[in-house]
């Protein structure tokens, strides 16, 4: 069975409106905004790549990359 | 398809404000086509006017942006004409039901084969904030600055009374609820309606201090439950959401088709 793995978070800063969204939703609080008001990864490591952030983006700034992988043997 | 291929990618980032719940539904709504595996021909949008109904600009689908509260009369002139093809409408809450409020109900009582989606925000959003028949009493908005006397509609239930044969509600919190109903409900063979609470964090909230986006999507979560969950009998305010009714009726196309055959003399 294959597993989703997270790649990483390609976050469009042109389109991205600091809104909060996917900040405030991210079940492991992955997500952040900057200084500038965009949002940025900064606990990659406990990403699930459940892509919660992704489908509640009002902006379409987010895609949350996954790497198929297979399940431990 | 990529998310980016159902998009007018030259028209972002789109001109809702920063939080607006209506670009959770074009994110639902692009969901819910990518998991159908339509192609974009196969799909007409039919919009009128408001900040909801900007929606029908960024799709790259067939699209017709119409006039306020009139989208389900064009929709119904596109789909008589060529029943094969998918027609969505979009429609604010004053837009449907206010000056649309007529359309909507005659397009439910013919169960014409039309996704109506109702991005409701309780407010004229593109107007500055005047109270919408969704605001309800006690609301403040721009035009009820000592708050609102009106009683509101319940979308699901006028639906139903109208005779629609898909009826549902979301809200833009939900989003997997929201991208499955929408796919059902385009997949009906009949008048579906579905309401999908958004949040208008400008007007809406800032004038009855519900907060920004966050906390209006996180009120979305407390002040709605599933259909027949144990939460409503203990306390009755929930409002529900789900699918309501599901239910296969004469489609209004292929019954017009039908009148075609007998006036050609083919019975
Ligand atoms: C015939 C007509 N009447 C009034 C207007 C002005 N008008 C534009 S949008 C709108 C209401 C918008 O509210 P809603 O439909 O709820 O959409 P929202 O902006 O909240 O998404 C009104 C009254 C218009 N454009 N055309
Ligand atoms: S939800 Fe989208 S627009 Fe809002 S902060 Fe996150 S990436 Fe930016
Ligand atoms: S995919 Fe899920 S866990 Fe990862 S950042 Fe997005 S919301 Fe957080
Ligand atoms: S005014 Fe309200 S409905 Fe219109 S774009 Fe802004 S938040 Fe959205
Ligand atoms: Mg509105």
């Amino acid at each position: 069975m294959a597993k989703a793995k997270l790649k990483e978070h390609r976050i469009n800063r042109e389109w991205c409106k600091g809104c909060g969204i996917c900040v405030a939703f991210c079940p492991k609080e992955v997500l952040e905004l900057d200084e500038q008001d965009k949002a940025v990864a900064v606990r990659i490591e406990d990403c699930i790549a459940c892509r919660m952030c992704e489908l509640r983006c009002p902006d379409l700034a987010i895609e949350v990359v996954v790497e198929k992988q297979e399940s431990a043997t | 398809m990529a998310v980016n291929d159902y998009i007018r990618e030259r028209f972002f980032p789109h001109l809702w404000c920063a939080g607006c719940g209506h670009g959770i539904v074009l994110n639902g709504l692009i969901r819910a086509v990518e998991k159908l595996g339509m192609s974009r021909n196969e799909i007409v949008m039919v919009s009128g006017i408001g900040c909801s109904s900007r929606i029908s600009g960024y799709m790259d689908f067939h699209t017709l942006h119409t006039i306020h509260g009139r989208a389900l009369a064009f929709a119904t002139g596109v789909k008589l004409s060529k029943p094969e093809l998918n027609v969505i409408v979009p429609m604010g809450d004053g837009d449907a039901l206010s000056i649309g409020g007529n359309h909507f109900i005659h397009a439910a009582r013919r169960n014409i084969a039309i996704t109506a989606i109702v991005m409701n925000n309780r407010i004229y959003g593109m107007t500055g904030g005047q109270y919408s028949p969704l605001t309800g009493p006690g609301m403040l908005a721009t035009t009820a600055p000592y708050s609102n006397i009106d009683q509101s509609f319940d979308i699901v239930e006028m639906a139903k009374a109208a005779g629609a044969t898909f009826v549902a509600r979301t809200t833009t919190y939900h989003v997997h609820q929201m991208a499955d109903i929408i796919r059902s409900a385009i997949l009906h063979e009949g008048f579906s309606v579905v309401e999908v609470m958004s949040q208008c964090p400008t007007y809406f909230g800032r004038k009855n201090k519900q907060g920004g986006a966050v906390e209006m999507m996180k009120r979305m979560k407390e002040i709605t439950t599933p259909i027949g969950s144990k939460k409503k009998v203990e306390n009755p305010d929930l409002i529900e959401r789900g699918i309501f009714v599901e239910l296969d009726k004469p489609e209004y196309c292929s019954e017009y088709n039908q009148i075609i055959e007998r006036a050609m003399g083919g019975y």
